[in-house]
């Protein structure tokens, strides 16, 4: 432990954070503002007088609001003992008093005061009818909460958590509040919404009701009939699971342990699934094998029969699902394939196994990590996959439609919605827990201290044909369904009139001149522009939140860490559709009443790619030596500038990689953001599903391929960039001593 | 109950004219000759990069010759893979396998040669008896030490009973203490069970301690090959006087030869010692730091320019003629002073005549 450093008496971060919640206090609106986040018009229109715009120090002084007042106390408490040193024990207990005390209140005051006066019998009851009401909380409220925060984590430091490290406590206290406000907040919410009767009230019944009913759970396919969405659901991404497994394996065994030559072709595959809305390969089927479908003309044909709709129900979405999804698992199988140690397979020849009893015994029981995690992915992105259900399901109803159906549809019943999205989450909560409990307590690493430099043995012969042969199939299919969403956006009206033309681009991304200068006057700009906007806003702060997280998981120790980490992957498991439906109940009142923003879209992003962030941070941190670090730290630099100087720069690619990913999977996105669109907030993918249930679908398309390309723009930068900004670092090949 | 013991079948290695190229660029191994015999443990010794996994990975058959003829015992195994050979290898990672039990882990390769369950179970505890290892066959690889990790591969490789047993450096991922005992380990079992032993290292210490017989190699080639006694006495040229423990490298001119003998002049100081076929002219002397003589009354003329206490010994850095030169002496008593002028004379048996560069 380093001494000698005299103890400071200045805090110059407390210091900042008590002028920030003064500000809040006094000077920055209270309430929301109606026209958005973003909307300056407040200033010029009856500020700091009106009701709506006023600071809280304003609506007291005028009488109002006047539960705000007891927040002047933890804002005047910390100025208190500005002079004491850290060490000093009432310094900490006065913060973490002031800092705990004003969160609570604050919280407490949001929660128990809304739209119509006390939310609470028992506090009307207590404290009579208040005659007054509020609505959901703004800058002002936003900036004292953190204020508040930040003063009560400098407590704790001061009490001496991780070493008196205020960076490091304040990053997990702010971790922990957003993630609980927008994660378990939300999630929490909707299982009670499950509970609500019509009048109000809570019963078990009225969940028993919904949660048994026989259109979730009904069995009747086997008989001939048609079987509950639950069913429908489970069946589809256990199906969808295993296939993209076993495909992604064949992918990853074909380029790693083959001598076939287009591998680099295969590795582009990769590239896919993260630039391709996933509803579009839906759509490139229909025009394949739909009733107007080329394929399906041709073999009416050629066979004389009539057309039939075999596509739309299982059999489609099966093949639109195992086509999206596919790349996911060959991407998280090839890291897994190609880090299995040539070294084992070596050690096991020398044991007198021969290739097959190599792959058998020690290969393929290595990959067996990420064989679950394939398996894992396949079985989540199917259960939330929303758009491929939605273009190609008929009859087959799975959860995530019904979900939506549920709320938007005519029945709009909130309660049988957080029903369905409590049964999915079920499902993928299990799925994760046993993909776990597979794994067991057997350790994979196969990275064992100095390494050989050994080389992977090719596939044996009764296992490499076969499977050279499934990729070789597979590939050429998903070119050609590639290729179809390019053509068939050129084509006029699919199957009826199949003359070439740019009218769909026309229509959606024409641009015109008028007395004002350019104008955007195409039918797509809007949500275009939308789109671009909130994911460029939504990705910087996603790749924030995901290194920071991703930063205190690998490099600090705390207690309660490893509930921290289940607690931020979480959202991984948790479909956007049920992220969706518990974002539209629980931001559409106060406190926090953002639904129809442009604010539940950004966040709604971050909390959904968070763990991709958290995971891609995670990864190159690890590689980064800690004795790195150390020394910053030994040279004096606490861990903030230790963060900044040290780690940040060395993960460059990793930031660039998180960016570029959590924008790009903004654009793509569709199952939450169907639920938290609004007029004013229309986004790209969600205007498609709108173009394609009004059968227009040259247009659809036509959308598809732009942002297909966008997106294409949007990765090949980044590997442009990653390139350049390359750490030097030895390779494998160099190092083999 | 008839105890399971483990044996040797021992047999030799010869390599005839082997080469290897990688990409047809890099030359690994460039036309090697080696005769291994068996029961025999033999050290490839070099600076890394010279070659000698890849000369070892060529014997267990993870790597092909690109020519020349590889045989074990009497059979030509050439062009025979790694499954097929009866070569077992203990790798540098040691390479166990993380989801298979100690006992799983030495049974593997049994599995695979016919034995019936029991009795491989039965020949797997027999090879962890050999090894120190009782009483840890359920363990994962993950839930032992280093060195304990190193016995169970150790053991995987005997139990096989292989004609070639193949070790890759394989204390260097031990701590200095544990690679002392290890490697006498090692050394115990192999002459125990009287197995042929292939061993790299590029720690000369650690060669000259376990070997029967040292194969120095540089630059893809063989250098010398030689028993540890021939190598530290005899180097033929200087890169194996100097890889093999420190030697001075001493100019010197060769006066005259008679008779295998042959006398010397440095700086002025003559001494006679064996010619090894040099004629007359220039030549160097490998002259090991300890057979250096700083008391005497003749020699040649030095400084001591600095002069170290450690412990057992004095070590000294001397000014020549020629440059610098490192001795050691016993006497630590009586220790010469930085800065004083020295006679410097050799042993009888001390220096060795190699060719000069
Ligand atoms: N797979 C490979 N491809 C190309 N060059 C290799 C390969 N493996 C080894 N080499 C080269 O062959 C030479 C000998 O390597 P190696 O046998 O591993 O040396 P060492 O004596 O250190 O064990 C080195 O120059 C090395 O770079
Ligand atoms: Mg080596």
């Amino acid at each position: 432990m380093r001494e000698a450093i005299p103890e400071k008496t200045a805090h110059p971060v407390l210091i900042y954070w008590i002028i920030a919640g003064w500000v809040g206090y006094l000077l920055l609106p209270w309430y929301g503002i109606e026209d958005g986040f973003f909307g300056l018009e407040w200033l010029i229109d009856g500020y700091p007088f009106d009701e709506d715009y006023a600071p809280a120090a304003f609506l007291i002084a005028q009488g109002e609001k006047l539960w705000l007042s007891p927040l002047l106390i933890p804002l005047i408490a910390p100025l208190l003992v500005l002079r004491r040193n850290k060490s000093d024990p009432v310094y900490s207990t006065v913060l973490i008093l002031a800092g705990g005390f004003g969160f609570s209140w604050l919280i407490a005051q949001g929660f128990g005061i809304g739209l119509r006066g006390f939310n609470y019998d028992w506090l009307s009851t207590v404290f009579g009818s208040l005659g007054d009401r509020q609505f959901g909380m703004g800058y002002g409220a936003l900036i004292i909460a953190s204020s508040f925060l930040f003063t009560f984590t400098q407590g704790i430091a001061a009490r001496g958590a991780v070493n008196g490290d205020v960076f490091v406590v304040s990053a997990i206290g702010g971790v922990i509040v957003i993630v609980a406000i927008f994660v378990f907040f939300p999630i929490g919410n909707m299982l009670f919404t499950a509970f609500v009767t019509d009048e109000g009230g809570y019963s078990l019944k009225i969940f028993s009701e919904k949660f048994f009913d026989n259109r979730l759970w009904g069995l009747g396919c086997f008989a001939g009939g048609r079987c509950g969405a639950a069913v429908n659901s489970l069946f589809l991404a256990i199906f969808v699971g295993i296939t993209t497994t076993a495909l992604g394996l064949a992918f990853a065994l074909v380029v790693t342990r083959s001598g076939f030559r287009f591998k680099s072709g295969l590795r582009a595959l990769t590239v896919l699934p993260i630039i391709t809305p996933p509803f579009v390969i839906g759509l490139a089927l229909i025009l394949l094998f739909g009733l107007s479908g080329s394929v399906t003309v041709f073999i009416a044909d050629l066979l004389g029969g009539q057309p039939t709709r075999w596509l739309y129900g299982l059999p489609g979405i099966l093949i639109a699902q195992t086509l999206a999804f596919t790349p996911i698992a060959f991407l998280v199988l090839i890291g897994v394939v190609e880090g299995v140690s040539p070294s084992m397979e070596e050690a096991a020849q020398t044991l007198r196994a021969d290739n097959w009893q190599t792959f058998r015994t020690v290969s393929l029981p290595l990959m067996r990590p990420g064989l679950a995690n394939a398996f894992l992915l396949g079985f989540i992105e199917s259960m939330a996959d929303f758009g491929n259900p939605l273009v190609l399901g008929g009859n087959f109803d799975v959860l995530s439609t019904e979900i939506f159906f549920a709320i938007v549809g005519a029945q709009y019943d909130q309660g049988r919605a957080a029903v369905l999205a409590m049964v999915l989450l079920c499902f993928t909560l299990s799925a994760f827990y046993f993909q776990r409990a597979w794994l067991g307590r057997k350790s994979y690493t196969t990275v064992t201290g100095k390494g050989d430099a050994g080389v992977h043995p090719l596939m044996p012969k009764r296992l490499g044909i076969p499977v050279i042969v499934i990729a070789g199939i597979w590939g050429s299919f998903t070119a050609i369904v590639y290729g179809m969403i390019v053509y068939g956006s050129f084509v006029e009206l699919w199957g009826v009139r199949n003359t070439l033309t740019f009218k769909h681009y026309i229509t959606a991304f024409s641009i015109g001149f008028n007395e004002h200068g350019l104008h955007w006057s195409g039918a797509a700009w809007d949500s275009f522009w939308t789109t671009i906007t909130i994911a460029a806003i939504a990705a910087p702060l996603t790749a924030i939140v995901g290194l920071v997280t991703a930063y205190l998981l690998t490099r600090q120790s705390f207690a309660g860490k490893n509930a921290f980490e289940f607690g931020t992957m979480l959202s991984f498991a948790i479909p956007g559709t049920v992220i969706g439906v518990s974002y539209i109940l629980a931001f559409n009142v106060p406190p926090i009443e953002i639904t129809g923003t442009g604010v539940i879209l950004i966040v709604s992003f971050i909390f959904r790619n968070m763990p991709v962030g958290v995971r891609a941070g995670i990864a190159s941190m690890s590689q980064l030596d800690r004795s790195l670090d150390e020394s910053s730290l030994t040279l004096g630099a606490n861990s903030w500038q230790t963060f900044r100087r040290v780690i940040l720069p060395l993960l460059r690619p990793a930031i660039l990689a998180a960016l570029v990913f959590s924008f790009v999977r903004a654009m793509t996105a569709i199952s939450a953001v169907i639920f938290l669109v609004s007029a004013q907030y229309d986004m790209a993918t969600s205007y498609i599903i709108g173009r394609v249930e009004n059968n227009d679908y040259g247009l659809a398309i036509a959308y598809s391929t732009t942002l297909i390309f966008v997106m294409l723009a949007a990765v090949a930068l980044l590997q442009f960039l990653v390139g350049r900004v390359q750490i030097g670092r030895r390779t494998q090949f160099m190092t083999g001593a | 109950m008839a105890r399971t013991r483990i044996s040797g079948k021992a047999a030799p290695v010869s390599f005839i004219g082997v080469s290897k190229t990688y990409g047809g660029e890099v030359v690994a191994v460039d036309n090697i000759d080696l005769e291994i015999e068996a029961g025999k443990l033999v050290t490839l010794l070099g600076p890394s990069g010279c070659g000698k996994t890849t000369t070892l990975r060529m014997i267990a058959g993870l790597e092909m010759a690109t020519s020349g003829k590889i045989l074990i015992g009497d059979k030509d195994v050439t062009k025979l893979p790694a499954t097929d050979r009866d070569v077992s290898m203990v790798f540098q990672s040691y390479a166990l396998f993380p989801h298979m039990s100690v006992l799983e882990n030495v049974s593997y390769g049994l599995g695979f040669s016919g034995f019936p369950k029991s009795e491989a179970r039965d020949r797997a505890r027999a090879g962890l008896d050999l090894v120190g290892l009782e009483g840890f066959d359920d363990r994962l690889p993950s839930e032992l030490s280093g060195g304990q990790q190193q016995r169970v591969a150790v053991a995987r490789a005997l139990v096989l009973e292989p004609q070639v047993l193949l070790f890759d450096e394989p204390l260097s991922n031990l701590d200095a203490k544990l690679r002392r005992q290890v490697r006498e380990d090692i050394r115990s079992i192999q002459q125990e069970l009287g197995l042929t032993v292939v061993y790299v290292t590029h720690d000369q210490e650690e060669a000259l301690a376990v070997s029967d017989v040292i194969v120095v190699m540089r630059n893809a080639a063989i250098a010398q090959i030689g028993t540890p006694r021939d190598l530290y006495d005899a180097p033929v040229d200087a890169f194996v006087a100097d890889f093999i423990g420190e030697a001075n490298l001493i100019p010197c001119e060769v006066v005259s030869v008679s008779a295998g003998s042959a006398v010397i002049d440095v700086d002025g100081y003559r001494h006679s010692l064996a010619s090894r076929g040099l004629p007359e002219g220039r030549a160097q002397l490998a002259v090991r730091p300890a057979r250096i003589i700083l008391d005497g009354n003749e020699g040649f003329d030095a400084t001591v320019a600095k002069a170290t206490y450690v412990g057992v010994r004095m070590e000294y850095s001397l000014e020549t003629a020629f440059g610098s030169i490192f001795a050691v002496q016993d006497d630590v008593m009586n220790p010469l002073r930085p800065g004083s002028a020295v006679k410097v004379s050799f042993h009888v048996t001390g220096p060795v005549l190699i060719p000069s560069e």
